[in-house]
């Protein structure tokens, strides 16, 4: 019989009897198959986290082995051309392949357990980003591997790019496997900004939504906006190296500076789209450990995404010495410094968070609160930099590294770390070690504090950045030793985090549904979540609906156990972009191949393009066309188009 | 701010019904991203026409004998797109398949007259930087109209085999404003690279 167009959403209580028929509507296939296809939030999310993770160490090591080289003056450990391949990777791998997709596994994972909904807008789509994100990782390692890493540093600035100096094929696999992540990247941007529009609960308005919300979906509208400059850029670059263009060179009408101007109107908003969702994780766990709401709600919201506006416009900070004229800088620079006011704004609400809370001590709260102090010098000497004289002064040195991973390891890593303690528990079912947890956090923070904040010192003493090594008698042997074994100490730090994981996993302590008395709506399912999220779509009155009892903010109450069944098919709630009232109800597609046959198609058509092998190009644009058109085909299921013509009526008997 | 009360839910489509569902949001964010990408590339020609040196056109006064006629041929496509989608909201299938039929052969026969339009030019890509952008950009524009002719192709297919009504048609609508979308870049790169040149810029 034709399911109707249209119907009422049926309501009930939460029971066993329907959890076990959504169980079996949402339960993916068991073994390599359901490993392959599944399509689930959670699992993609967690994938997300893992595979980021796995190069956050990769990274971590070769920063090692390059602080190894730097420990003392005229040291052989690496070649010139070894350093430059080495600090080159780290960059891309911190910045490209750990930074963002960490901050995308969380948000994968969590947003649709903190908006009432099942699964994200695209399930498909969001295993399409992750399997793009680890074929482009494992494209870009595989040119590392063979000798062919980046060398020109992460913001690989043209001439050195391009192939008169640059002759091997490092700089094209870096430029193709840019543009191959950026479509990874593009397509997840996509997806938050759709889920966050049109799949919270209903009564979740904008007003109510968790702050996660905030700094992920203003971060993923930057991305959807800037990530093509990048990708035009690397891609315009490869076109330089292969094809003879002229768009960089100045012999023939091309600019060098085009390259900086197309990277860093990208690469600003960048930075914002990989600390703002971070910021929002500890706006998010920080009030939790603090047993009050956020202070300030509505203007941390706003400062977030003020935070992003100013942020398209003050990309040429990074271009201040290269001759631009002066009213050009005045601007850059004035915009720059605004900046400080949205950021102080978070400041000073979680510090009031903290004053007028009754902090509970954790390891994730310690993670939470040191982001703070981080930011707080992380910040200051981005706002020295803004000044224009400044910069000219401490540009290329030691300063602008210890900048720069102030704010990436503070506002990222730190809140990274915070997050795993606090979201554990949701993600296993078990509590991590809380003794252990503290070991871990003292040491990464004296080892991080201690190997870069005398690294400001060594900026200001005129050490040029990604120099392989240096004279006895500069004056930096010491700052480059102590250096060194902070950042050995900060290694420890997070391998006893690795140590705490792998342990907690197997003995940790059994969770609950909410082990920290946390105020939404994750914490109101089991630990680990089951298939389906939640059993009947929840109908929310406030902000903090686990804490309306104790708050006066609510004027109604929030309805969790009982609300819309939702349990003809995949479906879930489609609600309205603001208010969230209820408008449509939303057929979700079940596992699927077809991402990974893209992904293979894809990957095989970068290696042909790669090589020059253009059978291989065509054969991958043939794959992928014949995994899209699978994919895009009108499903009956998901209700995009009339099911079969009319069939002879099947009666089935009728028992009253 | 009202109340969301249980007893008020009316009855709520189930799945995409007319224009409304989450395929609208998806396409409207991948337009986004590629006016973006668009907007760099004409940010690449400003940008280096206005910091080059005098005479940095190589063709100071384009020749618009195919690129005129050209730019009517695309914007009338996407009338016939429009005129397609129009025959699928009024359960007209022969002009539905007439539209998205003739918008597919006016989309090729853009594609070779652009085809010639690329050899009638005295430079190759490689002569300078206005020559590469010029290839550049408009071959991302000719990979976008290929692809939307793929695009009308499937609805034209999936027309034939029936497989849309008034309220299941969301494909349908999402596919002709990617196509429409198409021709509006289109007009902004025709304006650039053949219009501002008689205005002066880059001269």
């Amino acid at each position: 019989m034709r399911a109707p167009d249209f119907r009422v959403p049926a309501v009930g209580p939460d029971n066993p009897e329907h959890q076990a028929r959504l169980l079996e509507l949402w339960e993916g296939e068991p073994g390599l198959k359901g490993f392959l296809s599944t399509v689930d939030h959670k699992k993609i999310g967690i994938r997300y986290i893992v595979t980021a993770f796995i190069l956050l160490v990769l990274g971590g090591i070769e920063s090692l082995v390059m602080r190894w080289q730097l420990a003392s003056p005229n040291a052989h450990v690496l070649t010139p051309d070894q350093y430059n391949v080495l600090f080159s990777t780290h960059g891309m791998t911190m910045i490209f392949l750990y930074a963002s997709p960490i901050l995308s596994g969380f948000s994968n994972y969590l947003w649709p357990l903190m908006f009432g909904s099942r699964d994200m807008a695209f399930p498909r789509l969001n295993a399409l980003s992750y399997w793009i994100y680890l074929a482009s990782a494992i494209f870009l390692y595989v040119g590392f591997l063979t000798g062919n890493g980046p060398n020109d540093g992460w913001f690989n600035y043209v001439p050195y790019a391009t192939r008169d100096y640059n002759p091997g094929l490092n700089q094209d696999f870096y430029s193709l496997g840019m543009v191959f992540l950026g479509t990874s990247t593009t397509m997840g941007a996509a997806n938050f900004i759709v889920t966050a529009f049109r799949t919270r609960c209903p009564g979740m308005s904008i007003n109510r939504v968790p702050m996660l919300l905030w700094g992920t979906l203003t971060a993923n509208v930057a991305n959807l906006l800037v990530v093509p400059a990048v990708s035009l850029a690397f891609f315009l670059l490869w076109l330089e190296r292969q094809f003879g263009t002229h768009f960089f060179d100045h012999s023939n009408g091309g600019q060098p500076l085009l390259w900086q101007h197309l990277f860093w109107m990208f690469g600003h908003p960048w930075v914002y789209a990989i600390v703002l969702p971070a910021m929002s994780m500890v706006s998010e766990g920080l009030p939790v450990f603090c047993r009050r709401p956020l202070v300030g709600y509505s203007v941390v919201a706003l400062s977030t995404v003020a935070t992003m506006i100013l942020g398209f416009g003050v990309w040429v900070h990074h271009m201040f010495a290269t001759g631009l004229p002066g009213l050009g800088l005045s601007f850059f620079s004035g915009a720059s410094i605004a900046i400080v006011f949205p950021s102080a704004v978070a400041i000073f609400a979680w510090l009031a968070t903290i004053w007028l809370g009754r902090p509970v001590i954790t390891t994730a709260f310690l993670y939470f609160a040191s982001m703070i102090l981080m930011f707080v010098i992380g910040g200051v000497s981005g706002f020295m930099t803004a000044s224009v004289p400044v910069d000219w002064q401490l540009t290329d040195t030691y300063f602008v590294v210890a900048h720069i991973h102030y704010v990436l390891i503070g506002i990222n890593v730190f809140p990274v770390l915070g997050a795993v303690y606090y979201w554990f528990p949701k993600m296993t079912g078990r509590l991590m070690d809380e003794r252990l947890g503290r070991w871990n956090f003292w040491i990464t923070f004296i080892g991080f504090n201690l190997a870069f904040l005398p690294m400001h010192l060594t900026g200001l003493f005129g050490m040029p950045r990604r120099v392989y090594t240096y004279g006895p008698d500069m004056g930096w042997n010491t700052l480059n030793m102590i250096t060194t074994i902070g950042s050995f100490v900060l290694a420890l730090g997070v391998l006893l985090f690795i140590v705490n994981v792998v342990k907690s996993l197997r003995t940790g302590a059994a969770a609950g549904a909410n082990p920290w008395d946390a105020a939404t709506l994750e914490w109101s399912i089991p630990s680990p979540p089951p298939p389906y999220n939640f059993g009947v779509i929840p109908i929310v009155a406030s902000r903090h609906p686990l804490w309306e009892g104790r708050l006066t903010e609510a004027t109604a109450t929030s309805s969790l156990d009982r609300g819309f069944l939702l349990d003809e098919g995949k479906e879930t709630m489609g609600t309205s972009a603001l208010d969230a009232e209820p408008n449509m109800i939303l057929e979700m597609p079940e596992d699927t191949l077809a991402p990974l046959l893209l992904t293979v198609g894809v990957s095989i058509l970068f290696v042909g393009l790669l090589l020059k092998l253009w059978t291989a190009v065509a054969a991958g644009a043939v794959v992928a066309a014949v995994a899209i058109v699978m994919w895009l085909w009108p499903r009956a299921q998901l209700r995009e188009r009339e099911p079969e013509p009319a069939q002879p009526p099947q009666r089935e008997p009728r028992h009253a | 701010m009202r109340e969301v009360a249980i007893a008020d839910v009316p009855k709520l489509p189930v799945g995409p019904v007319g224009r409304q569902g989450l395929g609208s949001w998806g396409m409207g964010t991948l337009i986004a991203t590629e006016a973006a990408l668009f907007a760099y590339l004409l940010f690449a020609y400003y940008y280096l026409g206005a910091t080059a040196q005098p005479h940095w056109l190589l063709e100071p006064h384009p020749a618009l004998k195919l690129a005129v006629p050209n730019t009517i041929i695309l914007l009338i496509s996407s009338g016939a797109a429009w005129l397609g989608e129009r025959g699928v909201l009024q359960r007209r299938r022969g002009e539905a398949l007439a539209g998205f039929g003739a918008a597919t052969v006016l989309g090729i026969v853009f594609v070779v007259i652009q085809y010639f339009e690329w050899h009638a030019k005295p430079f190759k890509m490689g002569a300078s930087s206005y020559a590469s952008l010029y290839f550049v950009t408009t071959g991302f524009h000719i990979a976008h109209v290929l692809i939307g002719i793929l695009v009308l192709m499937a609805l034209f297919v999936w027309t034939a085999l029936d497989y849309f009504s008034p309220r299941r048609r969301l494909t349908v609508t999402a596919g002709a404003f990617y196509w429409h979308f198409v021709d509006v870049v289109w007009l902004f790169l025709f304006t650039t690279y053949y219009v501002t040149p008689y205005l002066g810029f880059g001269q």
